[in-house]
């Protein structure tokens, strides 16, 4: 029975690169703003003394096919390829789950 | 020489091009153009009709590691698009300005270009014709043989003070005989993972958001890697970023005050004994002449000057100096100030006098391959054209290996005709009405009095439709075959053509068929692959071979100055005067310069002027970048625009409503100079509602090409004057005194 896969996001530290959408965008020739994955801003606010909200969350849209045919060769989705921070796993879930477990600011898309 | 050195290669799962899935895939570097400054390992996607359909990162390039940023990304949008110019042009000189460019063949435009220099060096000497190149793109090498070869030794940068990088530059070989970088496991093919390697525990980010910036051979997100490995940070910014946000400490410090933040930090770290004594003692020189020069500067006092808490910068010198590892990774915000040299030197001595010097960790001499930083060809110049550069006698420190003009003195040569008229320009790559050029209007006004201009880009550009004659286009790299050799520690590797886009011709082509043309013998290759060959020929590669295994890493060595590496006697030390590192520099010292760090007041600023503070109350620093564009580039790719349509300020919220502004509103941002429209993007991470941010080289490519694309309503250098260091170099680019008034509906420039 093949494992389901997913994505892990480690939030904390996407910097906001862009590169996992404009990498998607390319592969699949969508839209200017639009594609499987887009990234939010939040903040940046100042929370208390040197204490700033300021991050950054991908999140996975109705677009997105998991790279399928990436998959089928043998690579990771373009996202994940190309994410500058490395903050972005690709794997069967149940794997990704107990990464998750380990620390906060963390999110887990199922493909 | 023709020694085949040792190199270290990773192991390659396939030749550098392959077919996969119905298309070409050919692996290589991706160094220039769209300007860049790093060159990462890519794989370039073609289709069968020859076009470019994909870009990815390399996964095996240990530089980058698959990773890319969506400039190359989103490149097969550069490299095809409608806009790009694809054959030479001409206009006749009296139309400057106008759209009415002709489409020529190759064989008349270099037919005309060479004749037309000959004629000039005939008449007033091959002097008079300035070759200028813009930054980021890798043709320095090229440029600078095409003007020696063709007589005239003003080849350079239309950039007051040389204020980006060259600073730095001509300050740490000044200083110590060499070049210094962070140690990021750059050097290495095996990276964090190599047994000799350390990472830094902690690392000052210095002016400078490398994520973004990825400035010369920097891979910004390595920081993040290193951060990820417990690295801390310690943040030198007016802003808070995101880095700032994960930093340890924050040092917001208004700009132009970088030099004295770093003397304040010296005075703690020598005050408090927190320095390396057996490394001052055995590898430095002028140590107690630069503790004296520090007592100078006591924290109290540059709190005040900096506008930082006083607290903040003694625990951000604790937390470096007391450090096992340490490096600093600084932006040209340092460059950019007029004394931006002491400001080097102050910065960097933090890293001298705690003993972090080609150490694991800390900052450490990118290696070489071929050493190319002193141009390609300065032997074809004779002695007395030589003599001839512009500004050499004004400012003594750029004998000092340095090939360039002095732009500030070029200007005034341009305008004055003295020393010498100024007949000819050659514009490669450079918008410099858009980007470069201080006070634009007073540099297109002199450009207008050549004779001559000839311009090679991508892409028409304000400064080509102002100016040119003739137009060469120009090639991007997946059109082109090329060496990516520097900047930072240099590996072995190839830019490789996989397509043709109309008649474009690669820089390097274009330098080559020209150069030729003016002086066959010191162009006597058939083809720039065997011109590539001719210039490793030292490394034992030819092109091709090359190809086959880059990236080939010269094999790396810690600690050279114990080992005798640096100095040509073979002696152990430094590669300089007294064979330390000079806190004392004996080259300033012999140039009439101060030989010690010291800061002065950026002019004008609070600190020198504050008279003008009633009416320009915010302190503005620029050039902030943006992700999807480099430079003036980028504005005509729409999925990059996208990201960024307009050109922003930064301002603080209550500084927004002390001038009555909401976000969204245009605005002229206007100093005792001149003025340029901006969009208010009210930010509360300003760290004092005294500062304000923006971001540069702003035109916009959809707007009249006759009214030069609105350049002179954008260009946020409007407000910077051509006013270079007391040593020629550095300028007041980034910090000056503004005040925002909303643009009234349909308001231009003039």
């Amino acid at each position: 029975m093949t494992d389901t896969y997913g994505i892990l996001i480690d939030y904390h530290w996407c910097t906001g690169c862009h590169s996992c959408e404009i990498a998607c965008q390319m592969e699949f020739g969508f839209a200017i703003g639009q594609g499987g994955i887009k990234v939010f801003e939040i903040g940046p606010w100042q929370i208390e003394g040197d204490t700033w909200q300021f991050d950054f969350a991908p999140v996975l849209t109705d677009q997105c096919d998991g790279c399928a045919n990436r998959a089928l060769a043998g690579k990771q989705p373009t996202c994940v390829h190309h994410c500058q921070a490395r903050c972005m796993t690709y794997g069967p879930l149940s794997e990704l789950a107990i990464a998750l477990a380990d620390h906060r600011k963390q999110q887990l898309y199922s493909l | 020489m023709t020694e085949k050195r040792e190199y270290v290669l990773i192991e390659h799962e396939k030749p550098w091009t392959y077919e996969e899935d119905g298309l070409k895939v050919a692996r290589g570097s991706a160094w220039t153009g769209p300007g860049c400054h790093i060159g990462c390992g890519v794989l370039l996607y073609t289709d069968e009709n020859g076009r470019l359909v994909k870009v990815e990162g390399d996964p095996e390039n240990p530089f980058n590691e698959g990773r890319l940023c969506i400039r190359c990304l989103a490149l097969p949008e550069v490299t095809h698009s409608t806009k790009r110019l694809t054959y030479p042009m001409k206009r006749d000189k009296a139309l400057r300005g106008k759209n009415q460019f002709e489409r020529i063949s190759w064989d008349e435009a270099l037919d005309t270009i060479e004749a037309k220099l000959k004629e000039i060096a005939e008449q007033y000497g091959p002097e008079s014709v300035l070759f200028m190149q813009g930054t980021g793109r890798d043709i320095a090498a090229w440029i600078s043989r095409l003007a020696w070869s063709y007589g005239s030794p003003n080849y350079g940068f239309p950039l007051s003070g040389l204020a980006c990088y060259l600073p730095r530059v001509s300050g740490m070989y000044s200083t110590t005989g060499s070049f210094w970088v962070c140690d990021c496991s750059q050097q290495f093919p095996d990276r964090y993972d190599n047994p000799e390697y350390q990472d830094p525990e902690v690392m000052i980010l210095w002016g400078n958001n490398p994520l973004i910036s990825n400035s010369d051979g920097f891979f910004g997100h390595w920081v993040v890697d290193l951060m990820r490995r417990g690295m801390k940070t310690i943040v030198c910014d007016p802003r808070m970023t995101w880095l700032g946000a994960r930093a340890e400490i924050v040092l917001p410090v208004r700009p132009g005050t970088d030099a004295a933040l770093a003397l304040g930090m010296l005075n703690v770290i020598i005050g408090e004994d927190l320095y390396d004594h057996e490394f001052v003692e055995l590898w430095c020189y002028g140590f107690d002449e630069l503790a004296e020069r520090a007592k100078e500067y006591p924290v109290d006092k540059v709190a005040e000057i900096c506008w930082v808490d006083a607290d903040r910068i003694r625990t951000a010198a604790r937390l470096f100096a007391n450090a096992e590892r340490a490096c600093v990774q600084w932006g040209v915000a340092v460059d950019m100030t007029r004394e931006a040299l002491p400001a080097g030197q102050a910065i960097s001595a933090l890293t001298q006098i705690t003993g972090n010097i080609d150490r694991p960790g800390g900052m450490i001499i990118p290696p070489e391959l071929i050493f190319y930083g002193g141009g390609f060809g300065a032997d074809l110049l004779t002695p007395e054209q030589t003599n001839k550069r512009l500004g050499m006698n004004q400012y003594p420190l750029l004998k000092f290996g340095f090939a360039t003009f002095q732009p500030d003195v070029a200007l005034r040569a341009m305008e004055t005709g003295d020393p010498y008229e100024i007949r000819g320009l050659w514009l490669q790559t450079t918008n410099t009405i858009a980007c470069m050029g201080a006070d634009p209007k007073r540099w297109l006004a002199a450009a207008k009095k050549a004779d001559f201009i000839v311009c090679t880009d991508l892409f028409m550009t304000p400064t080509i439709m102002a100016l040119a004659d003739y137009v060469l286009p120009a090639a991007t790299y997946p059109e082109r075959d090329g060496l990516r050799i520097g900047d930072g520690p240099q590996r072995g590797e190839t830019i490789n053509k996989v397509v043709q886009v109309g008649e474009c011709k690669s820089d390097m082509e274009i330098n080559l068929e020209l150069g030729r043309r003016l002086n066959p013998e010191a162009w006597p290759w058939q083809d720039v692959k065997e011109m590539f060959t001719s210039m490793i020929a030292e490394t034992g590669y030819d092109f091709d071979g090359l190809r086959a295994v880059a990236p080939a890493y010269p094999r790396y060595i810690y600690r050279k100055h114990e080992k005798g590496l640096l100095r040509r006697d073979g002696s152990p030390g430094f590669n300089t005067a007294t064979g330390r590192i000079e806190l004392w520099a004996t080259v300033y010292a012999n140039a009439g310069l101060d030989p010690l760090p010291y800061f002065e007041e950026p002019e004008p600023g609070p600190g020198s002027t504050p008279e003008l503070l009633d009416e320009y109350p915010l302190v503005l620093t620029t050039g902030a970048r943006n992700w999807g564009m480099f430079h003036s580039e980028h504005r005509n790719i729409p999925r990059l625009r996208s990201l960024r349509p307009d050109p922003l300020i930064e301002v603080h919220p209550d500084a927004a409503e002390k001038f009555g502004l909401k976000d969204g509103d245009w605005v002229w941002v206007e100093n005792q100079l001149d003025r340029a429209k901006r969009r208010v993007k009210l930010w509360p991470a300003l760290l004092d509602a005294r500062f304000c941010s923006t971001d540069h080289a702003w035109w916009f490519p959809e707007a009249d090409p006759e009214k030069l694309y609105e350049v002179f309503d954008l260009n946020i250098n409007n407000n910077v004057t051509w006013t270079p260091g007391k040593s020629g170099f550095g300028s007041n680019y980034k910090c000056m005194l503004v005040k925002l008034s909303k643009v009234e509906e349909g308001e231009t420039h003039d």
